[in-house]
């Protein structure tokens, strides 16, 4: 059977859920064909993995895949899953959030996870907007762009959320684009086997809402966008930064050895324990 | 409420009132054998604000657990004095640390300059809690000097048992000599005249 | 002298809480500080090390609640403390937990509201809020203990009957009750019965996660168990999926009702305290119901014939117990620390049968029981 063929039916709840939420072209899509093609190197069993959301788009992605799947509410995904693998550290729980989601009203979650360098994988579908709930503007909408609640220009700064994610400590960090795929695979598969909080940012599209308020074409318009845009950190680190202005650097941004979260746990339990064998208890 | 007390021990924060009031309740609750209920109130500060501790002992089950009508109060400072004499009964107990408590509302309220026997005595005024705590053992008669010694030392750092053993004991006999005093001399009492 | 006796301790309200945490099986606590809640953080981070147990202080407290629901899906009982301003944050997640059915116990010591309040003062400000203070329609146990001794098996009740009805149970009490001292024994771990939530026996490609049972309560299994099952705070089938039929939607929000209302014969409870030839009842709830039974003591030694409904649980409310009292009392009289809150589902079960009189108090201080008498002397 055709590889794709045998991911759909050893991953997907094909019988169950479908067909999707999402809009045709939509990048989210893609980015679970990554996932799943991740999941399936890393050769991890599917009863030993949970896949956690928030709200929007990407938040319905657990629906469809055929793990222990979590929705839960807007911006808090990675609190449930720090709660789960804390409760049980042989589960491998990846987090699926959006923007908004992430960086919005889950930005203080998302830097205070990386901070803790817990090891999660964090997934986030930057695609620019809100989407499921029309086009309104979020943390990462470039300035003098157009959304719903922007409609005659938006003034705020953008996030850049895997610069974020470095500086408050995450171990890994990677940035992809949904044209291209096979990077994405890669990058989702390092971060779920790094040890420690690793986090891939991938770039995406929204041509309903976003694309459409922004005159930026068809799906496969922003996607030859990515393409003519993105440049690799190897490419980058030879460019100067006024060349680099509005490019999208795409690959392994950071990937260091930090003190994960549940080793250093596992020092205070000892700790706990020598201190009361040593008052006799 | 026939066998009820109700103590209150004030001043303010970093005197270590609360310890005080948990060493009193767990002296009369878990070593002698009553029922007690503690509570306390402070302010936001740790230390500097008003700080007080209330025990209440009983022979039979608490409800009620502050104090309505005082039995005791120990007024480690002049604001805590000024403001909770009202609340002690009309033959309740005044104690009074004299070394901040320069002016007494009553001529029966018993002084004793408890910081200054812990500054002078002890070389530290920490302990001068521990020394009313003492005060207090010998004063009411519903404490047994040994619980209490247990009580204290069962709740104070490691390697600090003798300093507040002794500090305690101090307690004890400053009251036990003002008692005499007062039996000797048969009048009101006065302010505790400290010996050598 | 009496000799101390084994397990005998002075122990403050908010720290037996965590004694009956860990006695019922507690092993995760999240938590962000606050006063006057904070020892139970400080004690749970001492204590749960000791027992293969996980304590994190989380960077608030909506992020302590996701946390416990969390770990309680990966299958560890687990609970949150807090007070007003933080139970205010956790009312999303706690939404979150009625309509998932995911088993946890969140502790909210009352302190003086609204916004910060008086932080050190206590309250009973939050009764309202522990009913209705997340969105839409959802049922909720919350418990109510007075005394030390109730600090520890409330909480242990509160985690039995959460692992029961598959519902975060919620225990308030006021800072006076989780600030003061009393003497307490420390039950041993077989005096303690334990109830664990109900895990599925079917193989994973039979289990129906939400499917009804006779009880309401379907059996619960846990991320890593081989189920494989979706979790999700949208209306959802009895597979779990997210649903928009009406048939579906109906159904289940009846049904998560439905098991509450099946288990009030247990979870009701309450001590029924001179009732039985009472004119005049007094209805309180924790620091406040001490001082209820002095008044009532006192009351009854001058031969008014009053009683006291100390009430234990306070949601689902006690309307049963309430319907007994009225067709003998002819007063009733509630005295809560807030401008009346639990005083007003009196009066909607009383339906006007009764006087119904309040005691209220918000200036920090609890009520005495001088207040409660006067006010009995009054109505009698």
């Amino acid at each position: 059977m055709p590889e794709v063929t045998r991911l759909i039916y050893k991953y997907l709840r094909h019988d169950k859920k479908f067909p999707h939420v999402w809009c045709p072209g939509c990048g989210t899509g893609i980015i679970l064909g990554a996932l799943i093609r991740a999941i399936d190197r890393t050769g991890y069993e599917k009863d030993d993995i949970v896949l956690v959301s928030g709200i929007g788009c990407s938040g319905r992605m657990p629906v469809y895949v055929d793990f222990n799947t979590l929705h839960t509410t807007h911006g808090r995904a990675l609190t449930f899953a720090t709660g789960i693998k804390l409760a049980n550290p042989n589960l491998n729980v990846i987090v699926i959030m959006g923007d908004g989601d992430a960086m919005a009203i889950g930005g203080n979650h998302f830097i205070h996870a990386a901070r803790r360098n817990i090891e999660l994988t964090a997934i986030i579908v930057n695609n620019s907007i809100y989407g499921m709930t029309g086009g309104q503007y979020s943390p990462t909408t470039p300035y003098g762009m157009k959304a719903t609640t922007a409609p005659y220009i938006h003034i705020e700064q953008e996030f850049k959320i895997s610069e974020l994610a470095v500086t408050a400590g995450a171990g890994f960090v990677g940035r992809g684009t949904v044209y291209h795929a096979k990077l994405l695979d890669g990058l989702i598969e390092k971060a779920i086997l790094k040890k420690g909080f690793g986090v891939v940012e991938v770039i995406s599209h929204c041509h309903v809402q976003y694309g459409k308020q922004n005159r930026l074409g068809s799906a496969v318009d922003m996607m030859k966008w990515q393409r003519d845009n993105a440049v690799t950190v190897q490419r980058a680190k030879r460019m100067k930064p006024e060349e680099l202005e509005g490019r999208i650097i795409i690959g392994v941004l950071t990937d260091k050895e930090l003190p994960i979260y549940q080793d250093e746990y596992d020092k205070v339990k000892e700790r706990a324990k020598e201190g009361l064998s040593s008052l006799g208890g | 409420m026939g066998k009820r007390h109700e103590i209150r021990l004030s001043g303010s924060g970093g005197q270590g009132i609360i310890l005080s009031g948990i060493i009193l309740a767990e002296a009369l609750g878990l070593y002698g054998g009553k029922f007690v209920a503690q509570t306390q109130s402070y302010g936001p500060e740790a230390r500097g604000g008003a700080s007080r501790a209330e025990v209440i002992v009983s022979d039979e089950e608490i409800d009620y657990p502050k104090a309505i009508k005082l039995d005791l109060l120990l007024a480690m400072n002049q604001k805590s004095c000024d403001e909770y004499y009202r609340d002690l009964k009309e033959d309740g107990m005044l104690i009074v640390d004299s070394t901040f408590v320069t002016q007494v509302p009553t001529s029966r309220a018993i002084q004793i300059p408890f910081t200054k026997i812990a500054r002078e005595k002890f070389h530290k005024e920490i302990v001068a809690n521990v020394i009313s705590l003492g005060a207090i053992t010998e004063l009411m008669d519903i404490i047994s000097p040994k619980a209490m010694e247990e009580a204290v030392l069962a709740r104070v750092p490691k390697g600090t048992e003798n300093l507040n053993r002794d500090a305690l004991k101090a307690g004890l006999m400053t009251a036990r000599r003002f008692k005499e005093s007062l039996k000797k001399k048969d009048r009101e009492p006065q302010e505790y005249q400290q010996e050598d | 002298m009496e000799k101390r006796r084994a397990k005998e301790f002075l122990m403050q309200g908010n720290e037996a809480v965590v004694e009956g945490a860990l006695a019922a099986g507690c092993r995760f606590f999240a938590g962000y500080p606050i006063t006057p809640a904070t020892e139970i953080s400080e004690i749970m981070s001492v204590k749960l090390p000791l027992v293969d147990g996980t304590f994190i202080q989380m960077e608030d407290e909506i992020a302590s609640m996701g946390a416990i629901i969390g770990a309680s899906l990966a299958g560890v009982k687990s609970m949150t403390a807090t007070s007003g301003p933080g139970f205010s944050l956790m009312q999303e997640n706690l939404g979150f937990a009625c309509m998932a059915e995911v088993p946890c116990v969140v502790v909210d010591v009352m302190r003086g509201g609204p916004s910060t309040g008086i932080p050190t003062f206590p309250s009973q400000g939050d009764v309202m809020q522990a009913r209705w203070g997340t969105h839409g329609d959802h049922p909720i146990i919350v418990l109510a203990p007075s005394t030390v001794r109730e600090c520890l098996d409330l909480t242990v009740k509160a985690f039995n009957l959460s692992e029961k009805y598959r519902t975060p149970v919620i225990v308030v009490f006021d800072e006076v009750v989780g600030h003061m001292r009393e003497k307490i024994t420390l039950p041993r771990p077989k005096e303690v019965e334990v109830i664990d939530r109900i895990r599925p026996t079917v193989p994973p490609e039979w289990y129906i996660p939400y499917e009804d049972t006779t009880q309401g309560v379907p059996p619960m299994a846990v991320f890593g168990d081989g189920y494989r099952f979706h979790v999700t705070g949208l209306t959802h089938d009895i597979r779990g999926f997210p649903t928009l039929r009406p048939d579906e939607v109906g159904p289940f929000m009846e049904r998560i009702h439905r098991k509450i209302t099946l288990g009030l014969p247990e979870i009701h409870m309450g001590e029924f305290f001179h009732l039985e030839d009472a004119d005049i009842a007094v209805i309180a709830y924790g620091s406040v119901a001490r001082s209820a039974r002095r008044a009532v003591i006192d009351a009854r030694e001058k031969g008014v014939k009053v009683g006291l409904l100390k009430l234990m649980t306070l949601w689902p409310f006690m309307r049963g117990a309430i319907e007994r009292i009225i067709q003998r009392a002819k007063a009733l009289i509630v005295p809560e620390i807030n401008m009346g809150q639990l005083s007003r589902e009196v009066k909607r079960v009383n339906e006007g049968k009764a006087k119904v009189s309040t005691i209220n108090r918000v200036d920090g201080l609890t009520i005495t029981p001088g207040q409660i008498l006067r006010r009995i002397r009054e109505v009698s």
